[in-house]
């Protein structure tokens, strides 16, 4: 019997030993790294050569489409119902059309948000959805411009990757049904979900923080701001929350904690690098693209595109950056889309608000009172 | 400082590695040896160095003094002396002193005619510090990423070290190295416990025996691990906490260079119930 017990004992250690070398997906030198911080204080980026190169392959933006000719009627001359990009000339809307169904319907090509038959149809939902993306994508480029997306800006593509969902979306994520027992409730954690990196935080984190269109509201700070406590602090729970979000924000841009903190005082943003402003100002606009343009498709896409609590798509800080710190290795990849750089119709459906209206100047420098402390 | 009675007999020439008999002298209480030459050339050159260091920085503040590694840029080469290079040759001064002391208890143990545990043991600790600032840089490619000299630099540098991998209580090395920190804590102050409550038994009472000391373990537990047993047991446990120290951190980016609570994948994709 013992000799029993020692065999299977040592049979089981040997191939959990064997299974962890082998499937945990250990890496090794040479690596490849980038300091951004005083030298010693540990502020460093890790990777190794491989996985930076696997990211570029992996992220290449599509050659832009050749310039469309110039001259010619207007695309809302030509054509029939067209409402955001009346204003380019056709073969710059043609061009568009075009560039848009690679990035986004290779595969299925016009078809997949046209009726061919008669193109100025809105019957399929998806060219009803194309065209308030459209607006989004215009939204980013010039609302967002300064705070996130800079001079970069986003295409289509920048989402899509060629697809028609986007591979990195979210869904409000309600749990396991647990209908009571011992562990009637989990408190929406400890399940090792993929949404916090597998640790045991809360999974559900990026409902409260990035799904509210009032982009201000949701503070994900939870330092105390006095050396003694001056009223009821906020819970650890809210603290596990924040550091769900920042693993997913993390793990979104291949990056660790150390890209916008110096961790000896995560809050303070003298001792914070400039990304940290960047992505601040990244966390509000994902909230503004949840609440203003996904959410109000919720009655538009079909049951079948919804969450399992009939929630819209979502997206977060991955959607776009798939791993990189800058998406589609920092290409410019609005620079060949002009139409895009600017929102050419009052949005019909109630404009979102335009850029934030309290960021932190300097990042250091204290906020108005009113102002949201980051 | 006069020698105990029964000192005399144990300072006996030879048993030195090297320099024969050049260096085999006591100085007061000391054995110097070859060994205690070099690990004074080292350490007073590294203090001096430190507090050169000192010198070149903006603050006497004992908290604050601060001597860093070498940007990463310079890779594993020598970095301007004002600018990591002070760093790189104290950390050679700290390897060559700690080395050399090690070497100094093994000539003292040839003298002794007793085995190398001490040596060992504290080879163990010189692992940990060098696995810390020469292995884990070689293997990641540059100097820099050794830690800073300074009492609160040094913590700096183990938060944002460990936040590089998202979560740090979730390498499975550090679990073991601070399992292993806290079982011997425990074991000591047991072990300690039981000594001293065997030596001090009640008034008009005599010292016990250890067969009390086992008896003790063996009502409460069922078993004693023995006199012996637990200074092996203790000296296994400390060693096993310095060691899974030292694996943690050398695992952490040479060969890991995700979140830490991401490696757990593979246990989750077991297939017993993936």
């Amino acid at each position: 019997m013992k000799t029993f017990f020692v065999v299977l004992g040592a049979s089981i250690a040997f191939f959990l030993t064997v299974a962890m070398f082998g499937t945990a997906g250990w890496e090794r030198p040479p690596l490849a790294t980038t300091q951004n911080g005083f030298r010693g204080t540990g502020m460093d980026q890790i990777h190794t050569r491989e996985a930076v190169a696997e990211a570029r392959a992996a992220n290449a933006a599509p050659a832009p489409a050749e310039p469309a000719e110039e001259g010619g009627d207007l695309a809302g001359q030509t054509y029939e119902n067209v409402k955001v990009l009346s204003g380019l000339t056709t073969n710059e809307f043609n061009r568009l059309m075009v560039s848009m169904t690679e990035w986004v319907a290779p595969e299925q090509g016009c078809t997949y948000c046209h009726n061919t038959e008669n193109m100025a149809d809105d019957s399929l939902y998806q060219k009803r959805v194309a065209r308030r993306m459209l607006q989004m994508t215009q939204h980013i480029n010039s609302d967002w411009k300064a705070n996130h997306v800079g001079g970069t800006g986003v295409t289509c593509y920048t989402c899509h990757r060629g697809q028609p969902v986007p591979a990195n979306i979210w869904f409000t994520d309600p749990g396991p049904a647990r209908p009571g027992g011992f562990i009637a409730r989990n408190n929406g954690q400890n399940l090792a979900k993929p949404s916090v990196g597998l640790a045991s935080l809360p999974y559900d984190t990026l409902t409260e923080y990035l799904a509210d269109k009032s982009i201000d509201n949701s503070a994900i700070r939870v330092n105390a701001t006095t050396a003694l406590p001056t009223s009821k602090g906020k819970p650890i729970q809210d603290a596990e929350k924040t550091f769900g979000l920042m693993i997913h924000m993390a793990e979104g841009l291949g990056v660790n904690c150390t890209f916008c903190h110096n961790t000896r005082a995560v809050a303070d943003w003298s001792q914070s690098t400039p990304q940290r402003t960047t992505a601040w100002h990244g966390i509000r606009m994902v909230r503004d693209i949840n609440g203003n343009f996904m959410e109000p498709l919720t009655s538009t896409f079909p049951r079948n595109r919804l969450g399992t609590l009939g929630d819209v798509p979502k997206v977060n800080c991955t959607t776009c950056h798939n791993g990189q710190s800058k998406p589609l290795n920092g290409v410019p990849v609005v620079d060949a889309y002009p139409a895009l750089t600017k929102v050419t119709v009052a949005d019909g459906a109630k404009a979102p608000e335009a850029a934030p209206a309290q960021v932190p100047a300097v990042p250091g420098t204290p906020a108005a009172p009113s102002a949201p402390q980051p | 400082m006069a020698m105990l009675s029964f000192e005399r007999k144990y300072r006996v020439r030879g048993g030195t590695l090297v320099g024969g008999d050049l260096f085999d002298f006591w100085v007061g209480p000391f054995y110097v040896g070859f060994f205690g030459v070099t690990t004074l050339f080292f350490s007073v050159l590294g203090t001096a160095l430190i507090i050169y260091g000192a010198a070149l920085g903006p603050t006497w503040n004992i908290w604050q003094i601060n001597i860093a590694p070498p940007d990463i840029k310079y890779g594993l080469a020598l970095a301007p002396l004002k600018e990591g290079g002070l760093w790189q040759i104290i950390t050679f001064c700290a390897v060559g002193a700690f080395s050399s002391w090690a070497l100094r208890e093994v000539e003292i143990c040839r003298k002794l005619g007793i085995g190398y545990h001490v040596p060992f043991a504290f080879s163990v600790a010189i692992f940990a510090y060098v696995a810390l600032v020469v292995i884990r840089p070689f293997l990641m490619g540059a100097w820099g990423y050794g830690f800073p000299y300074g009492i609160l630099s040094h913590l700096d540098w183990v938060s944002n070290t460990g936040y590089q991998y998202l979560h740090f209580h979730y390498n499975p090395a550090h679990m073991l190295a601070v399992t292993f920190f806290f079982t011997t804590t425990l074991a000591l102050s047991l072990h300690g416990a039981l000594i001293l409550s065997s030596t001090n038994p009640g008034k008009g009472e005599v010292v016990k025996t250890p067969e009390h000391e086992d008896t003790f373990f063996r009502d409460t537990i069922g078993y004693s691990i023995g006199t012996l047993g637990i200074h092996r047991l203790g000296l296994f446990l400390a060693l096993s906490a310095g060691f899974w120290s030292a694996v943690c951190i050398v695992i952490s980016g040479p060969f890991w260079t995700r979140g830490w609570p991401e490696w757990w994948g593979w246990w989750l994709n077991l297939p017993v119930w993936r």
